[in-house]
């Protein structure tokens, strides 16, 4: 079947078989592989994407269910010229990532929750991260990234 | 002897990480984000049964199927290994190894044991094809519990006359042990069970082979730790020249010791490429990961003290049941000789005495995990010390401090026969205590007791000490370990006055680029963004250990650290030159080599690369290029140390632990970025505290691994752990130059402990001294039940477990 999603901004049209999933569309015919897979029954985050702006688990959606829909993936936070989006570069400067398989999804994650909640506590954050696993980091530095991330919106608003 | 920064000083501070643009943004590549054109999936068959006879293998079906181009059984494939799986460390010389090659020929020993392959177009249609492969099993008895296992009731293997493969031992002076156990005043005798752990490291493996045109190389992919040793194995095993192999650990996603290690995906898609002349992948899915992927931990502890009556420990025997799983993998004999000398911990023991027996089992083999261990010996005596305390009254801290190794002991030559070459054991703990605020806990855990309060509160200690910087080869002789333990290391000026460095070891998330960048911009006086780091590429670096074992900085940063030592030695001599003054007259400061007390005479580090690649005026002799390459063997081991204190609340109703405070205190020597310490400190321990609480690989009473998924094994979230406080002390390692001692692993080495007393602490005065982990709350639900019929509980109040 044809299904047209449009992925950070760009419309692109492509024939899948009926049972692709979301991250292998994006992944495989978009070639955005800073998606990943992390695991086979939608526990770990690492393949979050943002659907119509609110996050996903692109594992758990076909690829049919997105057709006519807004995807943004971690290649779509940055800016054009390079420069890393809020969100990102607080875990820069937080050092909230270690490997790096999990830090698109955590990212996605983060965006879409500080959207809902703007101002968040510490147990929220926690709270909000429960469907996205990372085995380097402890979570520690990931908290403190979103926590910051959060303040610096709150000082540029 | 320590380092002191030559130029920026940039070594110390918490200078961000250059590796993570790439990350964050998604650009950075892992192994399965790849695109490799006309690229062959291939799947494997795995066995259902933890112990079966292969009786046939029907690939007809298979072979027909959409897309699929081959199919081959064990059988098929036996031609083409001219060599077994590798196991690089027989730890006797009577160890005992059954056969094992990437697919089973006649026999499967546990569930997930490869059967057959399918290679197709698509990974779909590998999938659907290695779905029709049929194959006839007859099924046979399984040895599956590691203490019957160890006694031959079932066997794991036909061919084995038992599942025993080796005794190990370690006991200096029997003599003395014996009479240290007589004379005591008081014994502890404790029975540990280090369940099986899965390291699920965020990225599952993969691997893609890639022959070159032209009858030339392999490029092999791979979701790795170990590059370089992985293609002498691969060469080995598959009987590829060595020089035709080139491997590539691209981005790797995290790896624990899961990817330190040789495995029969790698092997097979090596094969398969060379024989259908095509690029063949493979990538693991999370399920296929949990039993195709070792384990870790898996043993059955004994540990017994001595001690007299003030507390002070006499004696120390330990006796080990390990795991093995189904076969040997890379170093799975190893890993518990690695902790086999820290049963002793932290404390002054004079008489020691250590036995290990390695037992096959028909489950997933196990290997190395975070600690590899030394977070087993860790925990045995961590607790057993907790064990002497309660039988002496002594609180835990004050237990601790009668036996530390006292600071001026050091170099200290332990009974078991090491050198620990430095520690300040109670500076550390000091500084634990006071960012705990102990005794606030206490007071507050007494008033909860005395409340009847039904959350009550534990508080955990756990003073510890590791082996890192793996290690020096000469030790490795002696433990009968394959390979040496050096690293390797390439330090250059290119002309432009920009650095390349060349590393052997090989990061999988430990920021490697910016703390070799930070070693080199300090030791040239250029900044740490002029410095190139390769790395994981055969091709590039040929020589190589590897990264596992907390060995990287310490090994392999300290070549790098020689490495530039070298270049600036070279510079110093052509600026001697060119300034006409002796090279014992400059100094470099500020990327300049000036001489001492006339700093208008100078030229930069830059210019002197240019002048050495134009090569138009060196001193006679001299070579052109500043470039140095260094191999550095350690003398000895690096001795991390550290206390760590877990504070828990215990529900005595349900069972349930929650962790809601933890603090920890690291003494790792000198550190080059404590950005990256604390983050290993932070990662480190939620591993330890999982392996506590929450994970362990279930098996059915028919060897089925039941925990196949991340939903069902439980690797903590974000919402099970609280932040963490941490503190360092620094006690340089004279080990080596840099006077570092390793961090990767202190934080799971320590809180598996930590946590595990916290939870006794809480419940000993009601009777619960003895749990095993993890600690669900069915087990302290089922412990508080037991100690209540039994009456073994010390009533506090009308709350509790009555």
């Amino acid at each position: 079947m044809q299904v047209t999603i449009t992925v950070n901004g760009t419309s692109e049209t492509h024939e899948v078989e009926t049972r692709t999933l979301l991250v292998h569309y994006l992944r495989e015919a978009c070639g955005h592989t800073g998606t990943n897979v992390g695991c086979d029954t939608t526990s770990c985050g690492a393949c979050t994407v943002l659907l119509d702006g609110e996050s996903v688990k692109s594992c758990t959606v076909l690829a049919a269910q997105a057709d006519g829909r807004d995807v943004t993936t971690i290649e779509g936070m940055a800016s054009p010229d390079g420069t890393l989006h809020p969100i990102q570069q607080a875990f820069h400067e937080e050092h909230g990532l270690q490997c790096g398989y999990c830090t698109p999804g955590m990212v996605m994650a983060a965006a879409s929750f500080l959207k809902e909640n703007p101002d968040p506590t510490e147990a929220e954050v926690r709270e909000a991260l429960e469907g996205n696993l990372c085995r380097c980091t402890g979570y520690h530095n990931i908290v403190q990234s979103i926590l910051a991330a959060a303040k610096n919106r709150e000082l540029v608003s | 002897m320590t380092v002191t920064a030559a130029g920026a000083g940039v070594v110390g501070t918490r200078l961000l990480r250059r590796e993570d643009p790439a990350l964050l943004s998604g650009e950075a590549r892992y192994v399965d984000d790849l695109a490799v054109p006309g690229a062959l999936h291939l799947v494997m068959v795995r066995s259902p049964h933890a112990h079966a006879r292969i009786v046939s293998v029907d690939l007809e079906a298979a072979r027909s199927m959409p897309g699929v181009v081959a199919a081959f059984s064990g059988v098929d494939l036996a031609g083409q290994w001219a060599a077994p799986m590798p196991c690089a460390w027989p730890v006797t010389e009577d160890m005992v190894s059954p056969p094992h090659y990437p697919l089973a020929v006649e026999e499967t020993a546990y569930v997930g044991d490869g059967v057959a392959v399918v290679v197709a177009a698509t990974r779909a249609q590998a999938q659907d094809a290695a779905a029709a492969v049929d194959v006839a099993y007859e099924v046979l008895p399984a040895a599956l519990d590691l203490e019957e296992a160890a006694a031959d009731r079932v066997a794991a293997h036909s061919a084995l006359a038992s599942n025993r493969s080796y005794t190990w031992e370690l006991t200096p002076d029997p003599a003395a042990v014996e009479r240290a156990f007589a004379e005591a005043a008081v014994t502890v005798s404790e029975r540990y069970v280090q369940q099986r752990l899965i390291p699920a490291a965020m990225e599952p493996r993969g691997v893609c082979v890639v022959p070159q045109p032209f009858g030339g190389e392999l490029v092999v992919y791979s979701a790795t730790q170990i590059p370089h040793i992985l293609r002498t194995m691969v060469g080995v095993t598959a009987g590829v020249p060595e020089s035709r192999l080139r491997i590539v650990a691209p981005a790797v996603g995290g790896g624990f010791g899961s990817k330190l290690n040789v495995y029969a995906e790698e092997l097979l898609c090596v094969v398969l490429a060379r024989t259908l002349r095509r690029p063949v992948r493979w990538n693991e899915e999370r399920s296929e990961g949990a039993v195709a992927t070792i384990h870790g931990r898996g043993q059955v502890q004994t540990i017994e003290l001595a001690a007299d009556a003030d507390g002070k420990v006499t004696a120390v025997r330990a006796r080990i049941l390990a795991d093995m799983g189904a076969y040997h993998q890379l170093v799975t004999p190893g890993i518990p000789i690695l902790g086999a000398f820290l049963y002793h911990g932290v404390y002054d023991v004079a008489a020691y005495s250590f036995e290990c027996i390695g037992v096959f089992t028909n489950k997933t083999p196990t290997d190395a995990y975070r600690g590899a261990g030394r977070p087993e010996a860790t925990y045995a005596i961590e607790r057993a010390i907790d064990a002497l305390g309660r039988r002496l009254g002594l609180d835990p801290v004050e237990i601790r401090r009668r036996n530390f190794i006292a600071p001026e002991r050091f170099p200290y030559t332990s009974s078991a026969g090491l050198v620990f070459d430095s520690g300040e054991y109670a500076r550390a703990l000091d500084m634990a205590l006071e960012l705990a605020g102990y005794g606030d806990l206490r007071a507050e855990q007494a008033r909860r007791r005395e409340h009847g309060d039904r959350r009550l509160l534990g508080i955990g200690l756990s003073s510890y000490v590791e082996m890192c910087g793996l290690a020096p080869s000469r030790v490795l002789a002696s433990l009968r370990y394959a390979a040496g333990g050096w690293e390797a290391a390439t330090v250059r000026m290119l002309p432009t006055g920009k650095v390349q460095v060349v590393s052997g070891a090989s990061p999988h998330g430990q920021g490697h680029v910016t703390s070799w960048s930070m070693i080199v911009a300090d030791k040239l006086g250029v900044s740490p963004e002029d410095v190139e780091v390769l790395h994981s590429d055969t091709a590039l670096s040929p020589f190589g250990m590897d990264t596992y074992g907390s060995r990287s900085l310490s090994v392999g940063g300290t070549a790098i650290a020689m490495a530039a030592d070298r270049v600036v030695d070279k510079a110093r001599l052509l600026a001697a030159h060119q300034l006409e003054c002796a090279p014992e007259d400059l100094e470099l400061h500020g990327g300049e080599l000036a001489v001492k007390g006339s700093p208008t005479r100078s030229v930069a580090m830059g210019q002197l690369a240019f002048d050495a690649f134009t090569a138009h005026d060196l001193p006679e002799g001299m070579e052109p290029n500043l470039e140095a390459s260094v191999t550095f063997d350690p003398t000895n081991f690096t001795f991390p140390f550290g206390t760590h204190v877990a504070v828990v609340e215990v529900d005595t109703e349900t069972g349930r632990v929650d962790l809601v405070r933890y603090t920890a205190v690291d003494d790792c020597g000198n550190q080059i970025n404590p950005l990256i310490v604390d983050g290993q400190v932070h990662g480190g321990i939620a591993q330890g505290v999982g392996q506590a609480l929450w994970e362990e690989a279930v098996y059915d009473a028919a060897g089925n691994l039941l925990t196949t998924g991340l939903g069902d094994y439980l690797v903590p979230s974000a919402c099970e752990l609280p932040s963490f406080t941490v503190g360092r002390t620094v006690t340089p390692s004279p080990s080596n130059p840099l006077g570092v001692k390793g961090i990767g692993e202190a934080g799971t080495i320590a809180s598996t402990p930590a946590v595990v007393n916290a939870v006794i602490d809480a419940l000993a005065p009601l009777g619960v001294t003895d749990l095993d982990m993890p600690v669900t709350p069915e087990r302290v639900w089922r412990a508080l039940e037991g100690a209540a019929r039994s009456g073994a509980g010390i009533p506090t109040s009308e709350g509790g477990a009555a």
